[in-house]
């Protein structure tokens, strides 16, 4: 029964079972149209569409290979760091196509920035890892940039635990500590647009609801995607919810309606926990 | 797991005899192994002790002070040591950068590429090439065209030995940084080559400073490709242009003649480049182990 439902090849429709979303009020920051990509000649992204709405959290959840890590690494076209990848279609930054070939890739990323599933810390000390990030784009005076570090290090909610040892190197942190350091470089380039690539399955539980809390936070500020394996996490982080099976965005939903009553038949084995 | 011997519940015995004569062939393993290693020790102590034997007698300040000697009268070896430092410097600043960012090449710009196949296949030729051929090689390019010894030719045919040492350690601790760390890096917007200097590097610090330190040791001790491009001098000379003394030549020269200072100053010369080379591999060994820890 569980082989089944996984390998039963229901006719693809290309289109999404789109569950109707009460859009008003909510403005689309980034829009994906009939988005492909390739690794080499395997296709691994087909047709994706949809919308991710400024201020939202929206989680991708699918089982591995789903191609939901390789759509995160779509946006901020971290893809391009490698040969033999490439995208095709249109993915509008607030109306802007990211894809296109003169686009400025490190002022794109500047503005959509990535937390990454392992704890990437640069090898610098604490308050380093996090000015390097702003003196990329910013020449500001000491106390400037002292204040800026802090605000970054308060917003990731780290600031209480390392406030004494700003000058300890960023690597010998606890691994949670390590992810919101990140979390704090991240937001203190002041992107628009953060990244989440499975950032807590590296880490333990209280870690974890830290930094599902910063998200919810964070959302405030910013317009959040996060990639993750765990379907409680993505029921309890975000507004809307994207599920995708074989490279296909198969339902995409507010999170509630997404969660309880799905459209797609793949959808329901999944949050079933029937396959994946 | 009681008594395991009348047991019948478990198949495992001490007393069985496919156990017992995988015991005795563990321990056989184990000896020969055990010996090899005494056996290859023994000769590096037996070198190290004979040095110290022969070489600290003729250790004494005016080893550092004085000239090497006419044969027969008492000297130092200054400017051999002198000659030596020299050379060597010029062949690590001359070879390192070149190194480094060939190096840099094969790690992180031409990961994929053919040429890198190339380069890094070359590398390894060069890095296995015996030094009497890059003497020779410095000797037909620089030395017979200039119609003379010099010590830039001797520091040329040392950083070519200096170049596949760097490149590949280079290449080896920046493969060791994980691409997780160049994403992050390109996360926040940096650009490639500011990624590998201000990243990277500094991640790869230790291994590649222990690189360079492993490629001084290596050429501090090379006599042969010196002996055709700066030859050797008397006298003192910090003329680059002109033949150079310096140490592995002077022991070469000293301990083949017929006169016992001159041998006495040879050992001493050898001692002396083996506690260098000995200090700067336990360097490069402290500098790599405690970081990974941290």
């Amino acid at each position: 029964m569980t082989m089944a439902s996984a390998s039963t090849p229901t006719v693809a429709t290309p289109v999404a079972a789109h569950a109707r979303i009460d859009t008003a009020g909510l403005a689309e920051k980034i829009t994906l149209r009939n988005l492909e990509f390739f690794y080499g000649d395997s296709r691994a992204l087909k047709g994706i569409s949809m919308s991710l709405y400024a201020n939202k959290a929206t989680a991708f959840i699918g089982p591995s290979g789903c191609g939901k890590s390789t759509l995160l690494r779509v946006l901020n076209r971290m893809y391009d760091l490698y040969p033999g990848q490439r995208a095709t279609g249109q993915v509008l930054f607030d109306g802007d196509n990211l894809l296109k070939d003169d686009q400025d890739i490190n002022l794109l990323r500047a503005r959509i920035g990535m937390v990454f599933q392992k704890p990437t810390p640069f090898p610098m000390t604490i308050y380093e890892n996090v000015a390097f990030g702003i003196r990329l784009y910013e020449k500001l005076p000491k106390s400037e940039l002292d204040g800026r570090v802090e605000t970054a290090l308060r917003r990731a909610a780290i600031w209480d635990e390392v406030k004494d040892k700003l000058n300890a190197n960023g690597q010998s942190l606890s691994g949670g500590q390590q992810q919101r350091l990140c979390i704090a470089r991240t937001v203190a380039v002041k992107p628009e647009v953060i990244l989440f690539d499975e950032p807590c399955s590296a880490l333990d539980p209280i870690s974890t609801a830290k930094i599902e809390e910063l998200i919810d936070e964070l959302k405030k500020d910013y317009t959040i995607v996060i990639v993750t394996h765990n379907m409680q996490q993505a029921a309890r982080v975000s507004d809307f919810t994207a599920f995708m099976y074989l490279g296909e965005l198969v339902e995409f939903g507010a999170t509630e309606t997404l969660f309880t009553t799905p459209k797609d038949k793949r959808t329901q084995a999944y949050i079933t926990g029937r396959f994946g | 797991m009681t008594d395991s011997s009348t047991n019948s519940s478990g198949v495992a015995s001490a007393n069985s005899p496919l156990y017992a004569g995988r015991r005795r062939r563990n321990a056989i393993a184990k000896g020969l192994a055990l010996a090899a290693t005494l056996f290859g020790l023994g000769w590096l102590v037996l070198i190290l002790g004979i040095l110290i034997y022969k070489g600290i007698g003729g250790l004494s300040l005016s080893v550092f002070t004085e000239m090497t000697p006419p044969p027969g009268a008492a000297g130092g070896l200054l400017n051999a040591i002198a000659g030596s430092l020299i050379i060597t410097i010029l062949a690590v600043a001359i070879g390192t950068p070149i190194g480094i960012l060939a190096g840099t090449y094969l790690a992180e710009y031409g990961r994929h590429d053919k040429l890198s196949t190339v380069v890094r296949f070359i590398n390894d030729i060069l890095l296995s090439a015996p030094s009497i051929v890059i003497g020779l090689f410095i000797y037909e390019i620089m030395v017979a065209p200039m119609g003379h010894f010099s010590g830039w030719a001797g520091a040329v045919a040392l950083a070519v030995i200096v170049i596949p040492v760097v490149v590949r350690t280079t290449e080896d601790m920046l493969t060791l940084v994980p691409d997780t760390l160049r994403e992050a890096a390109a996360s926040i917007g940096l650009p490639r080559a500011h990624m590998i200097v201000r990243i990277a590097y500094r991640a790869a610090q230790a291994g590649i400073v222990t690189g360079i330190l492993l490629a001084v040791a290596r050429i501090s001790g090379e006599t042969a490709p010196l002996l055709f491009t700066a030859l050797n001098n008397q006298f003192w000379s910090m003329n680059m242009n002109a033949p150079m003394p310096s140490l592995p030549v002077v022991i070469f020269q000293f301990a083949l003649s017929p006169y016992e200072e001159w041998q006495k100053l040879a050992w001493t010369g050898a001692l002396l480049i083996t506690v260098t080379v000995l200090a700067l591999s336990i360097l490069a060994r402290s500098l790599t182990s405690p970081r990974k820890s941290s």
